[in-house]
C-alpha cells in the first residue's frame, strides 16, 4: 500500500476514494493523491481543530492520533490513512462536553494563550501519558520537542501535563 | 486570601474552552461558499528589473479566474506607513510608494509580484509556475551601512538615498552629551547588533476577502491585531472604501506579537478581488511565505557609550543606531527605533545627558516594524548591556552600579521627554535578590565547577513606555493616527452585560479580564458579562492591542463607560426607591439608599430601564448603554530586574539556561494567572532572541533562514521554569485602574540578563575575558569567543 501511494505522490490528478474512522465516525471521501491527512480532516471533513502552522512538519499544530500512534497529520497523506482509526483534538472531550482530564489540567494551569498550538500540545500530552503515566519534567519536556509554543514559554503547559499525570507542583502553581 | 473573582483574582479563561476542543473560530476555519483561493508569485530574487510579466498561459490553465499584476493596482494606493517622522535637519523621512504587487521593479525576496485566484490553491499553484517574468537581476544591498555608502545601488530609484531618516534626540542636548563625555573620568564603549527576528505567531497570517455586489459591501477577515486600523489604512488609503462600506473581522488570531498590528499587500488584494471577481477570495500564508513576507523585527547596529564621574555616577549616555527598514516602510517602522525607543535610552537611571541618532536604512530585505517590545527591547538591551561592561571594566559591583544611580523619585522627567509617573526600581531589586537566591549562587557556582562546568549570573533592570499613547502627543511626534482606545457597554434588560472594546485578544484572554473589572465595579458575577471584539460593524472606534495598551487604554475607556452606566442606574434607583440620587450606593449588585434598609437589586433597575412604565421619562432616557473613548494622559512605565543563570560548557560552548527570574512591577493587577503567563511567553521570546534566533540574509540578499529548519525557535527543552514574581507594585497615577500593561516586560527585559549570565560565565573561568558576544549565544559563537 505505501509503495502504491508513493508511486502517487506527485500524480496530481490521480482522485482516490479514502476511508477512515475519525473520532469514532466512519467518513469517506475523494481526494487527490497529494491531499494531506490535516487538509482532509480540515477541508473535507470541516474538523478545524487541526492546525496548520508550518510546511516543514515541525510545528506539531497539526498533531493527531492514527491508529492509536501520535502523527503530525502535514506530514502524511489522506490516502495513507485510508482504514485507519484516527482521532483528533474535537474527539477529545465527553460528548456531553466535560473537559479530559488533559484538557482540564490545561485550563486549570494556564496552559494556553492563543490557543493554536493547543489542540496539538493535548494531542501530544495524551500520547505521552498513555506511554509514559508517570513523566518525569525532563520527559515532558523532551516529548513536546516537535511542538512549538510561541506564547506560554511551556512553563504552564509542563506543569498543566505533570498535573494530569497526577503529580501536582505546588511550588509551581500558576498563581 | 487570594480572591476568587473580580480584580486581582486568577480567574479561570473562558476562552479555553473553545480552544481546548478544536471549536477556535481562526480566519483558516472560514470558508466562505464560493470562495476562490489565491496564489502569489513572490520575488526568489532581491533586487531586480522588472521588464514585464506574461501571464497568458497562467491564465489558460484549469481553474484559473485571473491573474493579477502590479498594473492591475497602479490606481489604488500604496500601502501607507503610519508615522512620519522629522530628521535633525527638520526634513521629512524619504517614504517611497510601497505598491501591492510588484510594479516595474522587485525589491525583497518574497514581494509578491503576481496574484493567481483560481477554484482550487493547487490549481493557482500549478498555474504559477507558468508566469513569465521578463527581468533583469540588480545587486542587492544588504548591509546598513553599505546601503548609506555614496556608492550604494538604490533600492528606490526616486529617492536621494537609502537613507530614510537621520534622526537625533534630543538634537538640543548634542553638544551638552559631548562635553559631559569629554570631561568624564570613565567612558565605556560597546558596539552591538540587535539580531533581526521574525516574531512567529503559530497562527500564519489569513486574509478572506468578500463582496456583496447587491449592497456595495466589502468584508475582509483577517488575522489582525486591530481591525479598526486596518479598516482605515486600507480602506482610506490604499482601496479607496469608505468606512460604511467595509467590515473588517479579525476573529480568532493565534497570536500577534506585533507582526498582526501591520496592514499587509495580501489584506488588499483579497479585499480588491473579491470585488473584481465577485466571489470571495482565501490567502493563507504557508510558514515559507510568513518568514519572507510579514514584517521582521529589530535589526539594529549600535554603538553606545556610558560615560561616569570619578564616583561612578552616569553623567551621559551617546548612541548611534542603524536601524533597518527593510525595502518598504511598514505600518509603524519609522515609529519603532525612535519614539519608541530614543525616548527609553535613560533607562531606569538618573543619568543627566543622553544623545540619540538613529539612522533608517533601506536594504534589500523584507520590512521591518514592532515585534514584542518594538524599540524598548533595543533600548534596554545597549543600555543593560553597556552597564555591565562598565562595572566590569571598573571592577565594581553590576548591581551596586546600578543602584547607586537609580531614579528615586517620582515624577521624573528625564532627558528625552518623557515623564515616569511612578516607580521603585530598589524593591524589584530587592525582590529580585530574593527570589533568584542571589545569596546560593556561589554554591551552585562551585557545584558546577566541580563538574567541570561555568556558571554566570546575569542581571538587568528595564523600564518600558506602555499603554500607548496619548494622541496630542504622538500627534506632535508624527503619528498619523490617534491612539485612544473605546468600548461600549450594553446592559441588557436582565442585568446581563456585553461590552464592545475596541482592543483585540489574541492570548491576552481579554474575554476573562475584562469582565473581572465590570464584575468589581457592579458586583454582579463574572459570568453575567460577555467581551466583544474583533468585528469593526461591533465595535466602537478603538485602535486594538499593542505595546501593552489593552487594560490601560481600552480597559479605562471601559471603566469611563461602566461609570456612565452606573450614574444613569443610579438614577432610575433614585426613581424607584423615591430617594435622591446622591444618596444612592451600589455594592454586591443592590442600589440601596444611604443610612436606610431600602434597596433595589440590579437587575430590577435594568429591567426598568428597558421596561419604562415606572420611569423618570421626562429627565432621562429609556435603556442603559453608554460608550466612552479614553485618551491615555501619559505612557505607563512598567519596570522591573531580571536574572538569569547559566551553565557553560567550557568544551563546546554549550550554554544552558538553567534559572531565570523576573521581579516586575506592573502596578495594579486584574488577573495574576494571565499576568504571569504573559511574563512566561515574553522571557521565551526574550531567551530565544538572546540564544536562538537570528534572521539571516547572505549578500545576493537570500533568505537563508526561511523555515523552522534553519531558524531555530526557543523549544521545550530550551527554556527551564521561571519564577517570577509581581508584588511590587506602584500603581499608574493617570489611569482609573492603576495598571501599566505586562505584555512586553517579558521579551524586552530578559535578553541583556541571558548575555551578561553568559559573559559572567566567561569571566569566572581560567581562560581569556570576553567583553561582548552578539546574539545568538549559539555554541559556536561562544566557543569562538573564548578561545
Ligand atoms: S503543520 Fe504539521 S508540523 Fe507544522
Ligand atoms: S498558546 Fe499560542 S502558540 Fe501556544
Amino acid at each position: 500500500m505505501l509503495r502504491l501511494m508513493a508511486s502517487m505522490r506527485f500524480r496530481e490528478d490521480f482522485h482516490v476514494r479514502v476511508s477512515m474512522t475519525v473520532n469514532g465516525r466512519n467518513v469517506s471521501g475523494e481526494v487527490e493523491g497529494r491531499t494531506l491527512l490535516v487538509e482532509f480532516l480540515r477541508e473535507g471533513l470541516h474538523l478545524t481543530g487541526t492546525h496548520v502552522g508550518c510546511d516543514t512538519s515541525q510545528c506539531g499544530a497539526c498533531t493527531v492520533h492514527v491508529d492509536g500512534m501520535q502523527v503530525k497529520a502535514c506530514s502524511m497523506f489522506a490516502a495513507e490513512a485510508d482504514g485507519a482509526q484516527v482521532a483528533t483534538i474535537e474527539g477529545v472531550a465527553a460528548n456531553d462536553g466535560t473537559l479530559s482530564a488533559i484538557q482540564q489540567a490545561f485550563q486549570d494551569h494556564h496552559g494556553l494563550q492563543c490557543g493554536f498550538c493547543t489542540p496539538g500540545m493535548v494531542m501530544a500530552a495524551a500520547s505521552l501519558l498513555k506511554a509514559n503515566p508517570k513523566p518525569t519534567e525532563h520527559e515532558v519536556r523532551e516529548h513536546l520537542e516537535g511542538n512549538i509554543c510561541r506564547c506560554t514559554g511551556y512553563h504552564n503547559i509542563v506543569k498543566a501535563i505533570m498535573a494530569a499525570s497526577g503529580q501536582e507542583m505546588p511550588a509551581l502553581a500558576a498563581e | 486570601m487570594p480572591k476568587d473573582s473580580g480584580i486581582g483574582a486568577s480567574s479561570k479563561r473562558r476562552e479555553d474552552v473553545r480552544f481546548l476542543t478544536g471549536s477556535g473560530n481562526y480566519t483558516d476555519d472560514i470558508n466562505i461558499f464560493g470562495q476562490l483561493h489565491v496564489h502569489f508569485l513572490r520575488a526568489d530574487m532581491a533586487h531586480a528589473k522588472l521588464n514585464g510579466v506574461d501571464t497568458a498561459a497562467a491564465e489558460a490553465m484549469p481553474g484559473v479566474h485571473r491573474v493579477f499584476t502590479g498594473a492591475d493596482f497602479e490606481a489604488v494606493g500604496g500601502i501607507p506607513c503610519g508615522w512620519l517622522i522629522t530628521d535633525r535637519f527638520g526634513q521629512p523621512m524619504q517614504e517611497p510608494r510601497h505598491p501591492v504587487l510588484a510594479h516595474g521593479k522587485i525589491r525583497h525576496v518574497g514581494e509578491p509580484i503576481c496574484a493567481v485566484v483560481a477554484d482550487t490553491l493547487a490549481q493557482a499553484r500549478d498555474a504559477a509556475e507558468a508566469i513569465v517574468l521578463d527581468y533583469e537581476t540588480l545587486p542587492a544591498v544588504i548591509d546598513m551601512k553599505a546601503a548609506v555608502s555614496d556608492s550604494s545601488v538604490k533600492v528606490h530609484e526616486e529617492l536621494t538615498s537609502n537613507l530614510c531618516y537621520d534622526w537625533g534626540f534630543v538634537e538640543d542636548n548634542r553638544d551638552a552629551v559631548d562635553a559631559a563625555i569629554k570631561g568624564a573620568a570613565h567612558v565605556t564603549t560597546l558596539e552591538l547588533v540587535n539580531n533581526r527576528l521574525v516574531a512567529n505567531p503559530m497562527e500564519p497570517r489569513v486574509a478572506v476577502g468578500e463582496y456583496n455586489r447587491s449592497d456595495d459591501m466589502h468584508t475582509l477577515h483577517t488575522t489582525s491585531q486591530n481591525p479598526h486600523v486596518i479598516r482605515l489604512l486600507m480602506g482610506a488609503f490604499v482601496l479607496g472604501i469608505p468606512e460604511h462600506k467595509l467590515r473588517v473581522v479579525a476573529p480568532d488570531v493565534g497570536g500577534g506579537f506585533g507582526t498582526k498590528i501591520f496592514h499587509y499587500a495580501e489584506e488588499a488584494f483579497c479585499t480588491f478581488a473579491a470585488k473584481a471577481l465577485n466571489r470571495p477570495v482565501k490567502w493563507t500564508s504557508t510558514r515559507s511565505e510568513a518568514f519572507m513576507s510579514d514584517a521582521h523585527g529589530r535589526d539594529h547596529v549600535t554603538k553606545i557609550e556610558l560615560a561616569l564621574d570619578a564616583d561612578n555616577n552616569f553623567v551621559a549616555v551617546r548612541t548611534e543606531t542603524y536601524a533597518n527598514m527593510g525595502a518598504y516602510l511598514s505600518t509603524f517602522a519609522s515609529s519603532v527605533p525612535t519614539w519608541l525607543h530614543g525616548t527609553l535610552m535613560a533607562g531606569n537611571y538618573k543619568t543627566p545627558h543622553v544623545y540619540v541618532n538613529v539612522k533608517a536604512v533601506f536594504t534589500n530585505t523584507v520590512p521591518v516594524d514592532a515585534y514584542r517590545g518594538a524599540g524598548r527591547p533595543e533600548a534596554t538591551y545597549q543600555l543593560e548591556r553597556v552597564i555591565d561592561m562598565a562595572a566590569r571594566e571598573l571592577g565594581v559591583d553590576p548591581i551596586a552600579l546600578r543602584r547607586q544611580n537609580f531614579i528615586t523619585e517620582f515624577p521624573y522627567a528625564t532627558p528625552v521627554a518623557v515623564e515616569y509617573d511612578t516607580g521603585d526600581y530598589h524593591a524589584t531589586m530587592d525582590k529580585l535578590e530574593e527570589i533568584a537566591d542571589f545569596a546560593g549562587f556561589k554554591a551552585r557556582r562551585a557545584e558546577s565547577e566541580r563538574n567541570g562546568k561555568l556558571r554566570g549570573l546575569g542581571i538587568n533592570c528595564y523600564i518600558e513606555a506602555c499603554g500607548i499613547a496619548p494622541s496630542n502627543l504622538v500627534g506632535q511626534l508624527g503619528a498619523r493616527a490617534g491612539l485612544y482606545d473605546a468600548a461600549t457597554v450594553r446592559v441588557n434588560a436582565t442585568g446581563s452585560i456585553s461590552v464592545m472594546v475596541g482592543a483585540h485578544s489574541h492570548g491576552q484572554g481579554h474575554e476573562t479580564s475584562f469582565p473581572q473589572v465590570i464584575s468589581e465595579m457592579i458586583g454582579i458575577p463574572e459570568d453575567q458579562i460577555t467581551i466583544v471584539h474583533g468585528d469593526t460593524s461591533k465595535i466602537p472606534f478603538g485602535m486594538g492591542t499593542y505595546g501593552s495598551r489593552s487594560l490601560a487604554v481600552c480597559g479605562s475607556a471601559m471603566v469611563r463607560a461602566a461609570e456612565k452606566v452606573i450614574n444613569k442606574a443610579k438614577k432610575i434607583a433614585a426613581h424607584l426607591l423615591e430617594a435622591s440620587d446622591g444618596d444612592i450606593e451600589l455594592k454586591d449588585g443592590r442600589f440601596s439608599v444611604a443610612g436606610t434598609d431600602k434597596s433595589v437589586a440590579w437587575g430590577d433597575v435594568t429591567l426598568a430601564a428597558y421596561v419604562p412604565h415606572n420611569y423618570p421619562l421626562t429627565d432621562i432616557e429609556p435603556g442603559l448603554e453608554e460608550t466612552a473613548f479614553y485618551d491615555p494622559a501619559n505612557f505607563t512605565y512598567p519596570s522591573g530586574a531580571y536574572a538569569c543563570e547559566v551553565e557553560l560548557d567550557p568544551e563546546t560552548g554549550h550554554v544552558k539556561i538553567d534559572r531565570f527570574s523576573a521581579a516586575d512591577d506592573f502596578g495594579n493587577i486584574i488577573n495574576p494567572m494571565i499576568v504571569t503567563g504573559q511574563v512566561h511567553g515574553g522571557i521565551a521570546q526574550g531567551i530565544g532572541q538572546a540564544m536562538l534566533e537570528g534572521c539571516v540574509y547572505d549578500a545576493d540578499g537570500q533568505l537563508l533562514s526561511a523555515s523552522y529548519m534553519d531558524y531555530a525557535m526557543p523549544r521545550a527543552l530550551d527554556v527551564p521554569f521561571y519564577t517570577v514574581d509581581h508584588s511590587c507594585q506602584t500603581p499608574c497615577t493617570h489611569n482609573p485602574l492603576g495598571v501599566k500593561g505586562c505584555g512586553e516586560a517579558g521579551a524586552i527585559g530578559s535578553p541583556p540578563s541571558v548575555v551578561n549570565a553568559v559573559i559572567d560565565a566567561i569571566a569566572s573561568g581560567s581562560g581569556k575575558a570576553v567583553a561582548h558576544i552578539d546574539m545568538p549565544l549559539t555554541p559556536s559563537r561562544v566557543w569562538a569567543a573564548m578561545q
